[in-house]
């Protein structure tokens, strides 16, 4: 089960996404951040605080932006891992290639920064 | 106990028997009387014969007509006709013999006259009791248990007459006519029982009704010629205070003039009768075709010939949405382009109902029902034809007079419709169940394939002991493992997991093995190896799926490892010399994450020197994320244990361990996710 929520906060898009993410969930966070990136929204933070599982297809879902994140120069930030689900991001080495902070005022100044 | 066809023969003998017993004595008496001789006969003695050939006869009757069944009311009556018409004609050949001899003075004989009397006496005997015992089968059908009591107790009373007419006491004179009164009551009430009136079509009740007025007919006549017979005062044998024979013949003639009345009354409205039982018939078949022989089509031409029939429709479409937006039309006396017209119709005068859905339970079924204007036909009823919530079709019934459907032509129509759409409904199921079938051994020859895909067994040398298994979730999945040997001291080995799980995974999965045999082979570093399946894999993945994998090289001659680790789940080394098991730590990106030339600045390449009964566990995390019914994961730590604990027996043995500590921690063998290991220990 997942539930996503998206809130335009100041000067960034703030994604909340809730529960577990599954090959079948994955296709409604795929649509989520499609959605956000055809909005021209510049800056968006992806809250996982209450994310309590990702599978592999989910992990692929983020994959699958990196490179168009790159081109249309948005920053992306993934806040809020717990330790599960931020081992599996640093397993396969997404760590590296994402932004990922531990709460959600490191990502606010992530973004700043920028 | 004698059987009932033996009892009809000995009925039927004993009643030849004693009507010549009764003749003999009765002329016996006859001329005593006119020649004043005593003879020494009791004049009681012929009544007690006749009593007794009624009983005969009627024992023959009653076992030979219940005999035969199957027989229909018409055929009944048929037989009460046959056997009146021989009466009669055995009757008219006696007058007819009395009136030629004319005024002889044979004419005036006594004896003679007597002897005729007797003749016809016999014969109308055989009359009335075979037509009473017809009327008992006809009252008796569909019979209620009161009233099948009622009937014993009305025969047993006839009976019982039998012998009261012999009883040698003058008082029961004086109950003579109560009794009868009391038999004919009883006839009276259970002539009231016509069930089997209803079941005559309109033909049948027009020959029930003359064959009834002929049973009358002959009553009237035998009466009369009985009758005749008694004017003579000198006849001495006058049985026709028989109280038997009285109340059969009123309660014959009751019964009979009842029938008359109420077949005649039902006539107009036998077609109505008819045409219900038309419906069930039609239903019945609607419902056979759900049989498997018979197909779609099939069940849209009986629908639409079964609803023509039954409300008497004067023509009719059926029309069926096929898959590309055309429809096919089941036609009844009409040409496409009046359907059209019709359809125009009901479009343009914006005719609402009928041929809307019935979500609304509220609304009521006539609103199916429209008048039509200016058209041959004027009066229009229709339905859709639902499967499985979809609307699939329509029927329209139409009738040359308006107002030509009622409610309850429509109410059958609806069942017929919705009887219709459970046939479809079964025959599509069906369909889908085949194709599934079909799927599933699909599936069955892709797991086959599949499998071969994979090293049927991972073999060990005198340098180490190697032991390899994968389990897909799904008929196929996306782990891989195998080995290559790359010369004579080095093997390359691999194990990869696809994401996701299922065919689209498998498909991966071979792309990767693809990937491997090519590269295995160019003997190059595992860093190398890496960087170029991700080139490959980057033009083929597609864009949501990773492969993530670990290749090691191992040397037995420097006794070292060289490994890379491209996201997948951290190897378990254990130590020998330190007694202890560490997860290597080496960084590395996932295959297909990073699909550009900088892929090779994410991945690593680490070696150890390994020594004797060092132990290296490969897996996929469908192994380490396996849960419990608490979400539990089995994680990382026990694995370590299980191999810890049991490191010092063979690969193969602890493979085995590590999957039974798998499905106990787990409580099933039907893991979620697609679980693969290789487990090598050095020697």
């Amino acid at each position: 089960m997942i539930d996503i929520k998206s809130l335009i906060e100041n000067e960034y898009l703030l994604m909340k996404v809730i529960g577990q993410v599954d090959a079948s969930s994955s296709i409604f966070l795929d649509d989520e951040i499609n959605k956000a990136i055809e909005e021209n929204h510049k800056n968006i933070l992806i809250d996982c605080t209450n994310l309590n599982y990702i599978a592999s297809a989910g992990l692929g879902v983020f994959m699958s932006y990196i490179q168009d994140l790159k081109a249309k120069e948005i920053t992306m930030v993934i806040f809020g891992l717990n330790e599960k689900v931020g081992s599996v991001f640093t397993m396969l080495g997404l760590d590296q290639l994402l932004t990922i902070v531990s709460d959600k005022e490191q990502a606010k100044t992530h973004v700043n920064a920028v | 106990m004698l059987s009932e066809k033996a009892i009809a023969r000995l009925g039927a003998v004993f009643a030849v028997i004693l009507w010549i017993l009764l003749v003999a004595t009765d002329l016996s008496l006859q001329f005593s009387r006119t020649n004043n001789i005593s003879i020494g006969i009791s004049s009681e003695v012929p009544v007690i014969l006749l009593n007794a050939y009624i009983f005969c006869v009627y024992l023959f009757y009653r076992y030979r007509i219940n005999r035969v069944e199957g027989l229909n009311f018409v055929d009944l009556l048929w037989k009460v006709f046959v056997t009146g018409l021989l009466t009669t004609v055995i009757s008219l050949t006696l007058e007819l013999f009395s009136f030629l001899l004319g005024n002889t003075s044979l004419q005036q004989n006594l004896l003679l006259i007597d002897f005729f009397y007797l003749i016809n006496l016999g014969v109308v005997i055989i009359l009335l009791v075979s037509t009473f015992i017809v009327w008992k089968r006809l009252i008796l059908y569909q019979k209620s248990k009161f009233l099948l009591r009622f009937w014993n107790i009305f025969e047993y009373a006839l009976l019982i007459s039998l012998i009261y007419n012999i009883l040698p006491f003058k008082f029961l004179e004086d109950f003579y006519i109560p009794y009868l009164v009391m038999l004919v009551l009883m006839g009276l009430f259970l002539s009231a029982n016509m069930k089997w009136v209803a079941y005559l079509n309109f033909k049948q009740k027009w020959k029930s009704i003359l064959l009834i007025a002929l049973t009358i007919l002959y009553m009237g006549y035998f009466y009369r010629v009985l009758n005749l017979f008694l004017k003579n005062d000198e006849l001495i044998s006058n049985f026709m205070s028989n109280v038997f024979l009285l109340a059969v013949m009123v309660f014959i003639l009751i019964y009979a003039v009842f029938s008359l009345l109420v077949i005649l009354f039902n006539l107009p409205t036998s077609s109505v009768f008819e045409q219900k039982l038309e419906e069930v018939l039609n239903f019945q078949r609607l419902s056979q075709t759900i049989q498997t022989e018979q197909n779609e089509e099939q069940v849209f031409d009986v629908l639409l010939q079964s609803s023509v029939s039954t409300v008497l429709a004067d023509a009719a479409w059926v029309e069926v949405k096929s898959n590309n937006g055309q429809s096919d039309y089941y036609m009844h006396k009409l040409k496409e382009t009046d359907v059209a017209k019709v359809k125009d119709y009901i479009v343009k005068n914006k005719i609402k109902g009928v041929f809307e859905s019935d979500s609304d339970r509220s609304l009521r079924v006539d609103k199916h029902l429209s008048k039509l204007k200016g058209f041959h036909y004027r009066s229009i009823m229709g339905f859709q034809i639902i499967v499985q919530n979809e609307v699939i079709g329509t029927l329209a019934l139409l009738k040359e007079v308006s107002d030509g459907f009622n409610k309850e032509a429509a109410n059958i129509i609806k069942t017929f419709v919705s009887q219709a759409g459970v046939s479809i409904e079964n025959f599509r199921l069906l369909e889908q169940a085949i194709e599934n079938e079909r799927y599933k051994e699909e599936l069955k020859i892709a797991k086959t394939v599949q499998s071969s895909l994979l090293p049927e067994k991972l073999n060990g040398n005198e340098w180490y002991d190697i032991c390899g298994f994968s389990h897909a979730a799904d008929e196929v999945g996306g782990d891989y493992y195998d080995t290559y040997q790359i010369d004579e001291d080095r093997m390359a080995l691999i194990i990869a997991d696809v994401s996701g799980k299922g065919t689209s995974a498998a498909f991966h999965m071979s792309q990767m093995k693809g990937v491997f045999n090519s590269l295995c082979q160019l003997d190059i570093s595992p860093k190398e190896f890496m960087t170029r399946a991700n080139a490959a894999l980057s033009v083929c993945l597609d864009r949501n799926s990773f492969i993530t994998a670990s290749y090691f090289i191992i040397d037995t001659k420097k006794k070292e490892l060289v490994f890379s680790r491209a996201g997948h789940c951290p190897t378990l080394h254990y130590c020998a010399k330190d007694n202890t098991s560490t997860f290597f730590e080496d960084k590395g990106l996932g295959l297909g994450i990073l699909r550009n030339a900088h892929y090779e600045n994410y991945v690593n390449e680490n070696s150890i020197q390994y020594l004797q009964n060092d132990i290296i566990v490969l897996y996929t995390d469908g192994i380490t994320e396996a849960q419990n019914k608490v979400q539990d994961e089995f994680g990382y730590e026990r694995l370590k244990e299980v191999i810890n604990s049991n490191k010092d027996k063979g690969a193969e043995e602890m493979s085995s361990l590590v999957l039974d500590s798998l499905y106990e921690f787990s409580g099933t063998q039907a893991i979620d996710d697609d679980y693969t290991m290789v487990i090598i220990k050095f020697k």
